[in-house]
């Protein structure tokens, strides 16, 4: 099998995936990290496709606010900075999320030994 | 054509090929020629996802789209940077953690079946392929404008130059161009964004006011409506631009590049920094052009409006920046084109001949001989393909490409990575039902029929509204996925949490073993 062939560096000892998807610090990392992904991507998507769909649909957006300058403007800028926003939020949740996955590899290996 | 730009364009050929030179001495791998060994920093492979890409079509094509159309040029902006999200949050680090060269080792990790491997390889190549031939008869276009030689001859020129760059340099050659090509044109693009400021007196209210008066459009350019009035249409081609970016191959294989998914998170998050600032710099470049170059002379020089970036340096920074500019957006195709031979090759060499005629008992040096015959045939496939290409519009080649990557690459990463009941029946029919609902939609779609005659390919009624089908196509990917694993019995649980596993910590990826 060609996949197989990578993976061959895979370690001589097995480890049970199953066992550490069930274990109490894995799920953690999955609750916590749907958390934080799924309202998140939600809310961005939303957001990115509120433009056009307002665009499209209505046209209060063409309102000037600032001189000649309209809230069709501002709210794309606003996409740019949400966009800034969200990368450095993930960056600094995902540092959290890295320590939770050392743990879990560390114990992942500490286990497979005593089997 | 000026001496200043002669010896502009000869410099950059000179430095890439320079480059070329020190990273082949360095490619001997299998793993330097496709991923330059895992071994960049994340600010390297930053730099080098946003110059794979900023692509012609960025540079030039929005430049050009909003001083012609205003707002409406801008969504393309908008959406090109949003898609990053997506990238980050869903795709860059499970993506990391599962593959070693290309996507279909990733979608491997969890199902051994070559005919996964042989789907998501033909998904690459057609994507590649259709990116790549936008991108040449871009550049052979800017290029036949520039020194005023022969549609057929500029194209040969740039396919020759990247070829060269795949062949001897691998993804170490294409890599610094990438990086160089970011830097020369962040610093092309700001010192524009100056001189344009420059003669609005840095006053951004005052610009606005200004351009609202030099365009014919009036009080319009500033709204939203110009290009885009059906509101389905927009919608589905905004769909096409967030989603599509996750599916390039050429962009996801810049995370096999990088040691480990961290670094692949931080290459994103610098990629984003640098495009997102970039993106806001086209819209100063745009009403730039639109003021100081004028509507008329950019269409005069180019219909499609990819000539108004080139137009406006002249206009405020005379020859030598002109000169610049030009040979900037030549380099910007040049790594453009050469990331896309290589993911079109490994697709070929890696997963096609490697993995599934050879079922992964080829030596190194096969292997690096296999994956340079591809990028050979890729090179001439798509150089020939081009020649043919040379009256189809580039934009809606582009925005295919997004779409068959969002509808056929897409929803088979998610799957995999999040759903446990996804199997290898799923993963076939989501792939095929992404590729062929987009291709078939698209054939059928105002692209490709109208009923003027010269507007698209052939003279007719359009069966399909949309011009680009992302909004059905899409949908339909997933779906496809869905049914297909639904239809088949098979479940392997056991995989599932492994894959899982990996994805969400990083344990024993592939790049671990280097």
């Amino acid at each position: 099998m060609g996949a197989e062939k990578e993976y061959k560096q895979e370690p001589a000892k097995e480890i049970n995936f199953v066992q550490v998807t069930e274990s109490k610090s894995f799920k953690k990392l999955m609750h916590e990290r749907k958390k934080f992904i799924v309202p998140l991507t939600i809310f961005f998507m939303v957001f990115y496709f509120l433009l056009p769909v307002l665009t499209s649909y209505t046209t209060f957006l063409n309102t000037p606010v600032i001189g000649d300058i309209s809230w069709v403007w501002l709210f794309a800028l606003a996409q740019f900075i949400m966009t800034w926003v969200l990368c450095t939020v993930y960056v600094k949740k995902a540092a959290v999320f890295d320590k939770q996955a050392d743990e879990i590899i560390k114990e992942m290996e500490e286990g497979g030994e005593e089997q | 054509m000026s001496a200043t730009v002669i010896i502009l364009f000869l410099a950059i050929v000179l430095l890439t090929l320079v480059i070329t030179f020190f990273a082949a001495k360095k490619t001997q791998t299998a793993g330097d020629f496709y991923t330059a060994g895992g071994g960049l920093t994340g600010l390297q492979n930053g730099l080098a996802i946003a110059g794979d890409y900023l692509s012609a079509a960025s540079f030039l094509g929005i430049a050009g789209a909003i001083a012609l159309f205003g707002f409406d040029g801008f969504f393309y902006s908008i959406g090109f940077l949003i898609a990053y999200l997506v990238v980050l949050f869903l795709v860059a680090e499970p993506l990391r953690n599962l593959g070693k060269y290309t996507l279909a080792d990733m979608i491997n990790s969890r199902f051994d079946a070559r005919k996964v491997r042989g789907a998501a390889a033909l998904n690459t190549i057609t994507i590649s392929t259709f990116y790549m031939i936008a991108q040449l008869v871009g550049a052979g276009a800017l290029i036949q404008l520039l020194f005023g030689i022969k549609y057929w001859m500029a194209v040969l020129i740039v396919g020759v130059m990247m070829t060269i760059y795949v062949l001897f340099g691998g993804m170490i050659a294409t890599s610094w161009v990438q990086i160089v090509k970011a830097v020369l044109l962040m610093a092309g693009m700001v010192i524009m964004t100056f001189l344009v400021l420059l003669k609005f007196n840095f006053n951004i209210g005052q610009m606005f006011t200004d351009v609202k008066t030099v365009t014919a459009h009036g009080e319009a350019y500033l709204m939203p409506g110009l290009q885009y009035t059906e509101p389905l249409g927009t919608i589905s081609l905004m769909l096409a631009l967030v989603l599509g970016t996750a599916g390039l191959p050429h962009i996801l294989m810049r995370f096999f590049t990088v040691r480990d998914a961290k670094t692949a998170r931080s290459s994103v998050v610098i990629a984003t920094w640098v495009i997102g600032i970039f993106y806001v710099l086209t819209l100063f470049l745009g009403f730039g052009a639109a003021a100081f170059v004028g509507h008329d002379t950019i269409i005069a020089a180019n219909p499609g409006g990819n000539m108004a970036a080139p137009l406006l340096a002249q206009a405020v920074g005379g020859d030598i920046l002109f000169a610049f500019i030009s040979a900037v957006a030549f380099a910007t195709i040049l790594a453009v084109v050469a990331g896309l031979v290589l993911s079109g090759a490994s697709a070929f060499a890696h997963d096609l001949y490697g993995q599934i005629i050879k079922r992964g008992n080829v030596t190194e040096r096969e292997q690096v001989k296999a994956a340079r015959y591809a990028s050979l045939a890729v090179s001439v496939l798509s150089i020939v393909l081009a020649l043919f290409a040379q009256y189809l519009n580039v934009a809606f080649l582009v925005s295919l490409a997004f779409c068959i990557a969002a509808s056929a690459n897409l929803p088979v990463i998610i799957y995999t990575v999040y759903w446990k009941r996804f199997n290898t029946a799923g993963a076939v029919t989501a792939m095929l039902t992404g590729l062929l609902s987009a291709l078939i939609l698209v054939s059928i779609s105002p692209s490709v029929f109208s009923p003027i005659e010269g507007a698209a390919l052939f003279v007719g009624e359009p069966i399909f509204p949309l011009t680009n089908p992302a909004l059905v196509s899409v949908p339909l990917g997933f779906l496809g996925g869905y049914l297909g694993t639904l239809l088949s019995k098979e479940k392997d649980i056991k995989r599932y949490a492994e894959v899982k596993v990996k994805a969400n910590t990083g344990y024993k990826s592939s790049g671990v073993s280097h």
